[in-house]
């Protein structure tokens, strides 16, 4: 853990790191993170007959495994930071930012937050067969608006998000979406709110160029609000833009912290070594 | 992870003391029950939304669309008096046996849609879990209320079956109202309950379907409900009378078939409705709150 000492040491001396108001938003304590897969069985595992002998004998069943993914981590984030989280696949970065958002229990260890973090990720399933209008509107409700501000904000967020740029598709139904059109207005939606600790998950990943310089500044803007944004993403040119702190994960422990120059310098080189 | 050359003003905190001092709270920690229903309050309109949007978007890709909400319940109707009423012959006693099905039917289905989706509520809603917070208990009562809307459908077809079918338009008809009412409140809560057990154990999705079919041949849905006094020991066929839905389908088939046979005066079974409806309404929504941070989990 020498290299994750010495990129912290290098952060603190930052001007900007030794400022005297220096509010915590997020804090996690040695978190470990295990979790359960169903379903990941081998061939075999499944049939009638070896499900009945584990019936009979008590067994688990081998389908459910257990993945230690998230060992022992432990950050302080601060208010007004944007952290991004870098790795290599399967390396926890989605689970930690899950658990940031309260949506996993931590197994071993804490985090504590300041309000409700809100975790936007690709994933985030809206009802396909609404038109995306609807959706803006359900989503916005999902997130506590009341309905007097989802109806002031829903131009907003189908302006933003410009899925109207090719003919009126915020009144089609979701379905019709190209990937990219859906992932826009998924993070439309989430970046209308003013969160207090918003959570990226590859979010940028997709969307087109314009979109993409759009959404960097709607990040930005969401800093100055005084609320803290973290960022997965491999794409290594949006972290560099984006944030100026950056976390790097590898298999479940921090590798290093600290500004993004240097922690993106050492995981390229890493990641160049193997 | 505290640096000596520094001055940092939070050294020697320990992470715990620094979240205190800064009124930082732990993730995923379970609201008191007040809070709960506070927040489940204020996701009101987000309720109500939703129920909204996943009856437009079941009959979406439907040509004839919501008509479907009428021609459902008319069919199922269709088949079972088909079934049933002609070829079985299990009208004997009853004298409206049409009407009496319809009531049975529609009432039971309200339940059973209830109970079913219920149960996939949390399964099938994990992607906006994980990626929203809301009070869960959303999704299972918003679930149910799809449901209501198609019952209100289901009624109106079934007000004029009965209409038809010779009997009477009176005063009595309103208490169909509160009779729903009441069914709506044990349908939640056993909605709520249904969805905590169903995020656990998968495989209940594939057991509902028979237990439902069970309930349904028990709530005296396709033949007269005199069948149970008349076959059943007496503390069985009483044990019978206490089942909730049976409850619910006679107080309906009361308020609107002047001839229907009931298993228990209206008093008692007035009664029993209220006590089901506390008792689910309460008992699922405590059980469904103590799982509310399990949800969404891997």
């Amino acid at each position: 853990m020498a290299e994750q000492t010495g990129t912290i040491a290098a952060y603190s001396a930052l001007p900007n790191g030794s400022a005297p108001e220096r509010i915590p938003t997020v804090i996690a304590d040695d978190v470990h993170i295990v979790y359960r897969v169903h379903g990941k069985g081998g061939a075999g595992a499944n049939t009638p007959v070896a499900s009945l002998r584990r019936i009979l004998t008590r067994r688990r069943s081998p389908a459910i495994r257990e993945v230690h993914a998230v060992k022992g981590v432990s950050f302080v984030a601060y208010r007004g930071e944007a952290i991004g989280l870098i790795g290599t696949n399967g390396s926890g970065k989605s689970t930690l930012l899950r658990a940031v958002a309260g949506l996993l229990p931590v197994t071993r260890g804490a985090i504590y937050t300041d309000g409700q973090p809100s975790l936007l990720g690709v994933n985030a399933a809206l009802l396909n067969d609404l038109s995306g209008e609807r959706n803006v509107a359900l989503g916005c409700l999902a997130m506590g608006m009341t309905p007097q501000q989802v109806r002031r904000i829903t131009p907003e967020i189908i302006e933003f998000s410009g899925i109207n740029e090719r003919g009126d598709f915020a009144s089609l139904p979701m379905r019709t979406y190209s990937s990219g059109m859906a992932a826009r207005l998924r993070f439309s939606i989430a970046a209308a709110k003013q969160h207090d600790v918003l959570l990226i998950d590859e979010a940028l990943a997709t969307g087109d160029v314009r979109f993409r310089r759009r959404s960097e500044q709607r990040i930005r803007d969401l800093r100055a609000a005084a609320g803290t944004v973290f960022l997965v993403s491999h794409a290594i040119g949006t972290i560099r833009d984006t944030c100026e702190r950056t976390i790097w994960l590898e298999s479940g422990v921090i590798r290093a912290d600290g500004p993004t120059a240097d922690v993106i310098k050492e995981y390229e080189q890493f990641a160049n070594r193997k | 992870m505290t640096n000596p050359a520094i001055a940092d003003p939070h050294a020697g905190l320990s992470p715990a003391q620094l979240a205190e001092r800064y009124g930082l709270r732990m993730a995923g920690v379970r609201p008191s029950l007040a809070e709960y229903t506070r927040k489940l309050w204020a996701y009101r309109h987000f309720i109500g939304a939703y129920a909204n949007a996943r009856l437009v978007a079941s009959f979406s890709t439907a040509r004839l669309g919501q008509l479907w909400q009428v021609l459902t319940p008319l069919t199922n109707a269709a088949v079972y008096y088909l079934i049933f009423g002609v070829v079985m012959g299990s009208s004997r006693g009853v004298p409206n046996f049409i009407a009496y099905l319809c009531a049975g039917l529609f009432i039971f289905n309200f339940t059973q849609t209830a109970v079913l989706n219920g149960t996939q509520s949390i399964i099938s809603n994990l992607g906006l879990i994980r990626a929203l917070h809301f009070p869960r208990a959303c999704l299972p009562i918003s679930v149910t209320l799809t449901q209501f809307q198609h019952l209100v459908a289901s009624m109106v077809v079934l007000a004029a079956i009965v209409l038809i079918t010779g009997e009477p338009l009176t005063l009595q008809w309103l208490l169909v109202v509160p009779a729903l009412l009441l069914q709506s409140v044990f349908n939640i809560g056993l909605a709520l309950a249904m969805a905590r057990l169903g995020s656990k154990i998968s495989d209940l999705r594939q057991l509902m379907p028979f237990v439902t079919r069970t309930w349904m041949y028990a709530s005296g849905v396709l033949y007269s409900v005199e069948l149970f006094s008349d076959h059943l020991p007496p503390f069985w066929a009483q044990v019978a009378h206490f089942n909730p839905l049976l409850v619910y389908i006679e107080l309906v088939r009361d308020a609107m078939i002047d001839s229907a046979p009931l298993s228990s005066p209206p008093a008692q079974l007035w009664l029993l409705g209220t006590t089901w409806a506390l008792l689910m309404g309460i008992g699922g929504y405590i059980y469904f709150w103590l799982g509310e941070k399990e949800y969404g989990r891997g």
